[in-house]
């Protein structure tokens, strides 16, 4: 669409910081576990069919392609659940400094990798 | 607030006011429905802080459980009830979310409006389906396995 009247700066001529990152990692990171709850509904469905339904399920779950399904879908969550306590407490008024919102941010991110690993050993323990 | 109803003049200027009464007291403003979509988004995202470490430990605690196992886990009325919650919270909250993804990079009137609705239906449909599955397990599970 071509537009004659002059336009804001777009993102390209701003030096990159960790906050544009988070942001736009947060929606994204929202779609893929959108596609995830839908996901979850599917795998309720199959286990209160039972049977057939339950044993492809499973199976699918446990290969490879469903494991890293599965890795994507936990590592968007676990983002997107911490980045949100993030947004809530700004919400409340908190960590509004310059300093702090890039403290927040290298935090959720540290916390994200530790908790999303910490899910997997669990995971992998029960059940290599 | 003192600004409501003053049609933002000045105090003790004159009073220009197009508003209605009862617009003001709704207090939906310039965008129909007020704040309710970003007070829904925080209280489903606050609900959803509460639930979904608990159900990332029940999913883990599943792997590897057989069909009946994994039933029996799902029909306890502490594990199957905040799974509703869930379901009913998550939907609702992927719906906010999405409705806001659409508005701001889909440009065409009749291609956005077609996703909104696309999103609206498919995630009222996908929570119904979750707690119709939730209410099978919940239901007729113990019954199975006795």
């Amino acid at each position: 669409m071509a537009t004659e009247r002059p336009l804001s700066p777009h993102l390209q001529v701003y030096r990159w910081q960790i906050t544009m990152t988070m942001s736009i990692l947060h929606r994204v990171t929202g779609v893929i576990i959108t596609v995830g709850a839908f996901a979850l509904a599917c795998w309720l469905l199959a286990l209160a069919s039972g049977g057939e339904h339950y044993v492809r399920a499973a199976a699918l779950l446990a290969s490879p392609f469903g494991k890293l399904v599965l890795f994507g879908f936990s590592l968007s969550l676990v983002y997107h659940l911490l980045n949100g306590i993030r947004h809530l407490l700004w919400d409340m008024g908190w960590g509004f400094e310059i300093p702090e919102f890039y403290r927040s941010g290298w935090t959720v991110l540290v916390l994200t990798i530790v908790f999303t690993v910490a899910i997997w050993f669990a995971a992998l323990k029960v059940h290599p | 607030m003192s600004n409501i109803g003053t049609g933002g003049a000045p105090a003790g200027a004159p009073r220009a006011e197009y508003r209605t009464p009862l617009k003001i007291a709704r207090g939906l403003g310039s965008a129909k429905s007020g704040v309710g979509h970003w007070w829904a988004q925080r209280v489903t995202a606050i609900l959803l802080v509460l639930l979904v470490p608990w159900l990332i430990g029940v999913l883990v605690s599943l792997i590897g459980l057989d069909l009946d196992s994994a039933r029996h886990v799902i029909a306890r009325p502490w594990n199957a009830i905040p799974l509703a919650a869930f379901v009913i919270a998550a939907f609702w909250h992927a719906k906010l979310g999405m409705q806001v993804v659409i508005e701001d990079y889909v440009h065409t009137r009749w291609v956005e409006i077609t996703l909104q609705l696309l999103v609206t239906f498919a995630c009222v449909l996908a929570a119904l389906a979750s707690l119709y599955a939730l209410g099978h397990i919940a239901l007729l599970a113990p019954t199975t396995l006795s």
